[in-house]
């Protein structure tokens, strides 16, 4: 409605010939109705997760009674605060190491000149191909080799250890290593710096816009991973969140309501950290593409 | 561990070269095991558990040759979910690069809220998929979903959308899509944005028309962005599984098979039947498949455009 609105303030006032001028505004019109259809899953999950049970099968778009009853269920009967800080910390733990290793291999790969350089890039670049399906199947059999599934420090480091690194950050950090200028590091190693501090104080700290979006794809990648976590994890309490909401929906059945409470539960954080980093994501997104 | 300069007092090249290279591998050393253990490694173990008559919980692992193999081309439930794959990426993929210009070249034509259109379209794409997943469902249930009460609001006749075998796949796909349209549009954005003004200027002064300058200007100059777009839709289209589990979680695959995956049925085979040698053969195949699949894309694709 609001949006409507605006758009015809803005386009009111240009000086463009009518002719262009009606294209613009189709141009709004087709988008404004792409956006409520992209927006309305997520308005039905927010509006259904507010009503009461009775309500539910209403078909009304509002609740009537607005109540809150399902996510105090949903947080009271469940282990969703367990799973919210078992997928914080599998996700917080896999990026920092991403973004350690990742941006080192990224430099070393941009700035070394050695014998194998770019078949050690090739070789890092081609596991980009190989299906996880392929991988869980191996990974398994090595994990329940070793008896570890039920331990704590076990079970999350077999959750985490495949994201550990990724082919994509090292070839995303060594875009960015490569766009560097060779005179800071060399200036640097004449002063008597370490190799290592040169990487650690004098080069990451330039990157910081690629760390960013490296960090925040890394995040959301294993804040949302499901196919392994699924396998590996035995015991409730090292569900991570798309486990847990997915093996609690199943069990809820028909329970609408608590579905989508919890999923809005899932969702919202993840919204709210796109919001605040949105310009990041997108850039890390047109520097893969382009440059890809 | 690193070399430390203060024991390295000459600037000989020869010995600086030298340094250097015994540095990258000391940098390389971890990451370099990561990706051999936990890439590399399972990919050759994976070929040969596809050897054998591989179950966890049985006490023999008899070796049985190319026996998986040759029971996966009679296998009807496989042939099935092949045909399910390539059909969720025939429609999948062009769907969403389609879409996904299009947006693109409707927001390269506005000035305001262009910011606010973009993130709007991104959102589902860093939604959770699972909760993605079950309010599709919700929004697609035949007796309550919002998309029956809004055909019959039409007065078009409601649909059975994911309990029925003829519409389950359609209604999957569309999820993907829209999850995957934000990220498509971000992608045409950038590579539309690459493309020099001047170009579109000399075709009006020529006086060419809107869709002549698409054709002719826009869709050539956008390849190298429409084939990363093809190759790694078609990737993960090839590995779906998430959305499918959760769209139908009681009878995963379902209704009636009609939805299933290979990487699903990689998972019940090996997880559900804990035949690891029999899913491990499937994996091999999915393998080959994305493989050659890519590099034909890379192939054919691929266009030098010269202006």
């Amino acid at each position: 409605m609001t949006v409507t609105q605006q758009t015809d303030l803005t386009t009111a006032h240009t000086p463009t010939p009518p002719r262009r001028d009606i294209k613009t505004l189709l141009a709004y019109l087709v988008l404004a109705i792409g956006a409520v259809v992209t927006l309305f899953p997520f308005a039905w999950m927010l509006l259904t997760s507010l009503k009461s049970f009775q309500e539910l099968f209403n078909l009304g778009f509002f609740p009537e009674s607005p109540t809150v009853a399902n996510y105090t269920q949903v947080i009271t009967q469940t282990k969703f605060l367990t799973w919210f800080g078992n997928s914080l910390l599998v996700a917080g733990v896999t990026t920092l190491s991403v973004l350690f290793f990742d941006s080192l291999v990224g430099y070393t790969l941009a700035k070394f000149d050695f014998p194998g350089k770019n078949i050690v890039f090739i070789l890092i670049l081609s596991t980009l191909m190989i299906p996880t399906e392929m991988l869980i199947i191996p990974w398994f059999v090595g994990v329940t080799d070793i008896h570890l599934l039920n331990s704590t420090p076990g079970a999350y480091l077999s959750i985490m250890f495949p994201g550990l690194m990724s082919a994509f950050g090292v070839f995303l950090m060594r875009q960015f290593f490569e766009a560097l200028p060779n005179d800071l590091i060399e200036a640097a190693r004449i002063d008597g710096m370490s190799e290592f501090g040169i990487f650690w104080r004098v080069a990451l700290p330039l990157v910081r816009p690629a760390l960013a979006s490296l960090a925040i794809f890394s995040f959301l990648g294993n804040w949302n991973a499901f196919l392994w976590p699924l396998i590996v994890i035995q015991k409730p309490e090292f569900r991570t969140l798309p486990v847990g909401t997915a093996l609690f929906n199943g069990e809820a059945g028909t329970q609408w309501g608590l579905i989508m409470a919890a999923s809005s539960l899932a969702v919202i954080p993840v919204l709210l950290v796109f919001a605040f980093f949105q310009k990041q994501i997108i850039e890390g997104i047109v520097l893969t593409g382009l440059k890809g | 561990m690193t070399a430390s300069p203060a024991s390295v007092p000459l600037r000989r090249p020869g010995s600086l070269k030298r340094r250097q290279t015994i540095t990258a591998y000391t940098f390389l050393l971890l990451p370099l095991l990561f990706f051999l253990i936990v890439r590399f490694l399972p990919t050759l173990v994976a070929l040969r558990l596809s050897l054998y008559d591989w179950n966890i919980l049985k006490e023999v692992q008899p070796y049985v040759g190319g026996k998986n193999y040759s029971r996966l081309v009679q296998d009807a439930i496989f042939g099935k979910a092949l045909v399910n794959t390539a059909l969720y990426t025939l429609i999948g993929v062009p769907a969403q690069i389609v879409l996904g210009l299009g947006v693109a070249l409707l927001l390269g034509k506005i000035r305001a809220l262009q910011g606010l259109f973009r993130a709007l379209y991104f959102a589902p794409y860093v939604t959770p998929i699972v909760a993605a997943a079950w309010v599709w469902q919700w929004l697609f249930s035949p007796q309550f979903g919002p998309v029956n009460t809004f055909l019959i609001w039409l007065h078009l006749p409601p649909q059975p959308f994911l309990t029925s075998p003829g519409q389950a796949l359609a209604t999957t796909t569309a999820l993907v899509v829209w999850q995957n349209l934000g990220f498509q549009v971000v992608l045409f954005l950038a590579g539309l944005s690459a493309i020099p003004r001047t170009f579109y200027e000399a075709a009006e002064i020529d006086g060419a028309s809107g869709s002549a300058a698409f054709w002719k200007i826009t869709l050539p100059l956008l390849n190298p962005t429409i084939v990363f777009s093809v190759v790694t839709g078609t990737i993960s289209y090839l590995q779906l599984f998430t959305q499918v589990v959760n769209l139908n979680f009681t009878d995963q695959g379902g209704p009636l098979g009609s939805t299933m995956t290979v990487a699903l049925y990689i998972y019940q085979m090996a997880f559900g039947r804990f035949q690891m040698g029999y899913a491990s053969a499937i994996t091999v195949v999915l393998f080959v498949i994305i493989l050659v699949i890519t590099l034909l894309q890379l192939r054919f694709l691929t266009r030098r455009v010269d202006y």
